[in-house]
């Protein structure tokens, strides 16, 4: 569907970018202008087409072994987050221990893919995961409004690099976004990738301060030409946080970005999916959209706090054939 | 102006969180009056009605359970104002449920706003009556204090349609507890125009949820659901209520039982049905020095 219009010759990009872009791209981050022409000459979105899409695939109902399957590839998908200004490393801890196992009464329950926290705790969360292959996922760059200088938000990235995070979310500067500064946008997310150094890194564009569509998937593409590992919707401090059309706009951007350069990139929604049936309606999504091979934690993450409880309760409903309650699973 | 008027048939809505939905099923079923004439269309509800209802209940309880007992008081008398101003709509209803006479009717439709009125008043004497401070060989203050029980389910009186329901509902909610409330299978009218009275007065969505439908088919999802925490049996069917005892008893459920019979619900009510769904908060508190 995207079709970004391939440049004739490939030339090395002018920016300090630690892996080039594939050469097909390459002339997109020639300078600002290219930059600019690239990104604005990309299809618009049909945003009744994406929101009736949305809402077409939200219908489906999964039931049993299928929706069993949903619960716990989903529950394997989660990033545990705790974004809040109260965090201690005791709260920290406790998350830790939930990520690790998150239904005691139920070894079999696959464990989350990562917890998510600020950078000044990411040692305890260190502390709690160590030895059991689960993430720790840092925000930085300023989270979460990314209004500082580029020194702050290197100087938060390293931090939080070298507290032993394996993962980093950073946020773009919407601010310089939305008034079409793209090249300072590219640049800093060039930088800070190449601070994580093996970090992941996944871009959080916060789509409901980008106001449309179209917003939405230019920020998708100016995130993967510049390296992002993943792109994430938002913050969680902001109303709309993730909904199906946005995800489902960044789900079409890394599928393109597949076709047109063989990588896989991946996505993470976040904020605002409370329900195993927002979870389940995610991943139909990511199948119908951007293919099976997104259905594992490496390439798709969904960002929650309350959401892993939700899972939990109705997976035991699946399991008990009875609803279960909030009185059944821990409240961190 | 054409002689003969069609009549309007209705089709009824559930009452869930303050709003009325139709069945997530899309069922409904007819409703008919004591000697089988077609009344009106009754949604009814599924499991998951039953499910979401609960959620609803759960998710009022924490306001409508903190909110002074006054308040509580308050807003209960008001619904009982609306429901004397309804009066012709529910005793024409009772005698088209019930086969009453017309006094018979009235008697019983005042009968349930007195007693609307009557567990109004008991809010704000609950905890004086129920509570106590009591006697420790030690240097505390030591009181007893009831407290809600949380959400409850209720399976209202197959017989009595609006009495029976009032007797059954509103002892539940005087003191916090929200309500999921399964009416009578066969004579639901009386309380969907309820559900209606509730919308209009004053009582926050979700403290009261009415379900339409088979009572047999909604009470084992109610009994099993472990977010509910008590399970009134009134309404239930003889041959169920051993496995729906056994159900409520894999999450703990209190369960109130009664008799199997038809209750005679125009005999004083008592605070049995009151002090069913509390719970008993004793705390220590030193004393000073």
């Amino acid at each position: 569907m995207v079709a970004p219009s391939t440049p004739s010759s490939a030339e090395a990009p002018g920016t300090p970018a630690p892996g080039p872009p594939p050469p097909a791209l390459a002339d997109a981050v020639r300078d600002d202008a290219s930059l600019r022409r690239f990104l604005h000459g990309l299809p618009g979105v049909d945003q009744v087409g994406v929101e009736g899409r949305s809402a077409a695939l939200a219908t489906r109902s999964i039931k049993r072994a299928s929706k069993m399957w949903a619960i716990d590839t989903a529950i394997s998908m989660v990033d545990l987050t705790t974004l809040e200004g109260a965090d201690t490393p005791g709260k920290v801890r406790t998350l830790a221990a939930k990520a690790r196992r998150p239904d005691p009464d139920q070894p079999d329950v696959p464990r989350v893919a990562a917890v998510c926290v600020y950078p000044d705790v990411v040692a305890a969360a260190v502390d709690g995961l160590a030895g059991t292959g689960v993430g720790v996922a840092s925000v930085a760059t300023a989270f979460p409004s990314g209004r500082s200088s580029l020194q702050v938000k290197l100087a938060d990235t390293r931090y939080a690099v070298e507290a032993g995070a394996t993962e980093i979310d950073m946020v773009i500067d919407r601010g310089a976004f939305l008034t079409g500064r793209y090249g300072q946008v590219f640049d800093e997310i060039v930088q800070i990738k190449h601070a994580c150094g093996d970090a992941h890194l996944k871009v959080i564009l916060e789509t409901g301060e980008l106001a449309t569509y179209d917003n939405v998937r230019r920020a998708s593409w100016l995130a993967l030409l510049a390296g992002g590992d993943f792109v994430k919707t938002s913050t969680g401090k902001v109303s709309p946080a993730a909904t199906l059309p946005v995800t489902q706009v960044m789900l079409q951007a890394v599928r393109d970005w597949r076709d047109l350069t063989g990588e896989l990139r991946g996505v993470k929604p976040a904020g605002g999916i409370r329900t195993t049936k927002d979870a389940v309606k995610h991943l139909v999504a990511v199948h119908e959209v951007a293919g099976p091979e997104w259905l594992t934690p490496r390439l798709f993450r969904f960002g929650a706090s309350s959401l892993l409880n939700d899972l939990l309760m109705q997976r035991r409903t699946q399991l008990t054939g009875h609803y279960s309650g909030p009185d059944y699973v821990t409240v961190d | 102006m054409s002689e003969h008027r069609v009549a309007v048939a209705k089709t009824y809505k559930l009452y869930v969180g303050g709003a009325f939905p139709r069945s997530e099923s899309g069922r409904s079923y007819p409703v008919t009056d004591h000697a089988g004439a077609f009344l009106a269309n009754a949604a009814q509800a599924s499991r998951k009605d039953a499910r979401d209802a609960v959620v609803a209940a759960r998710k009022a309880f924490p306001g409508w359970s903190a909110a002074t007992a006054y308040n509580r008081g308050q807003v209960l008398y008001r619904v009982a104002e609306v429901l004397e101003g309804r009066r012709e709509q529910f005793v024409s209803e009772v005698r088209a449920a019930e086969g009453a006479g017309a006094d018979e009717a009235g008697a019983l439709v005042d009968a349930a706003i007195d007693r609307w009125v009557w567990y109004a008043g008991w809010t704000d004497k609950i905890a004086a009556v129920l509570g106590s401070s009591n006697p420790v060989a030690g240097p505390y203050f030591s009181f007893s204090t009831p407290e809600p029980t949380g959400v409850v389910a209720v399976l209202a009186p197959q017989d009595s349609s609006l009495l029976g329901l009032v007797s059954v509902v509103a002892p539940v909610i005087v003191s916090g507890n929200t309500a999921v409330v399964v009416t009578s299978e066969e004579r639901p009218l009386p309380a969907i125009t309820l559900s209606e009275v509730l919308a209009t007065s004053d009582l926050p969505g979700g403290v009261v949820n009415l379900l339409t439908g088979r009572t047999a088919e909604l009470a084992p999802w109610l009994a099993s659901h472990a977010d509910v925490n008590a399970l009134d049996l009134t309404g239930a069917p003889e041959e169920a209520r051993t496995d729906l005892e056994r159900a409520a008893a894999g999450t703990v459920k209190r369960v109130l039982r009664s008799p199997v019979t038809p209750e005679d619900w125009t005999r004083e009510p008592g605070t049995a049905r009151l002090r069913a769904h509390l719970e008993m908060k004793t705390v220590w508190h030193p004393t000073g020095v």
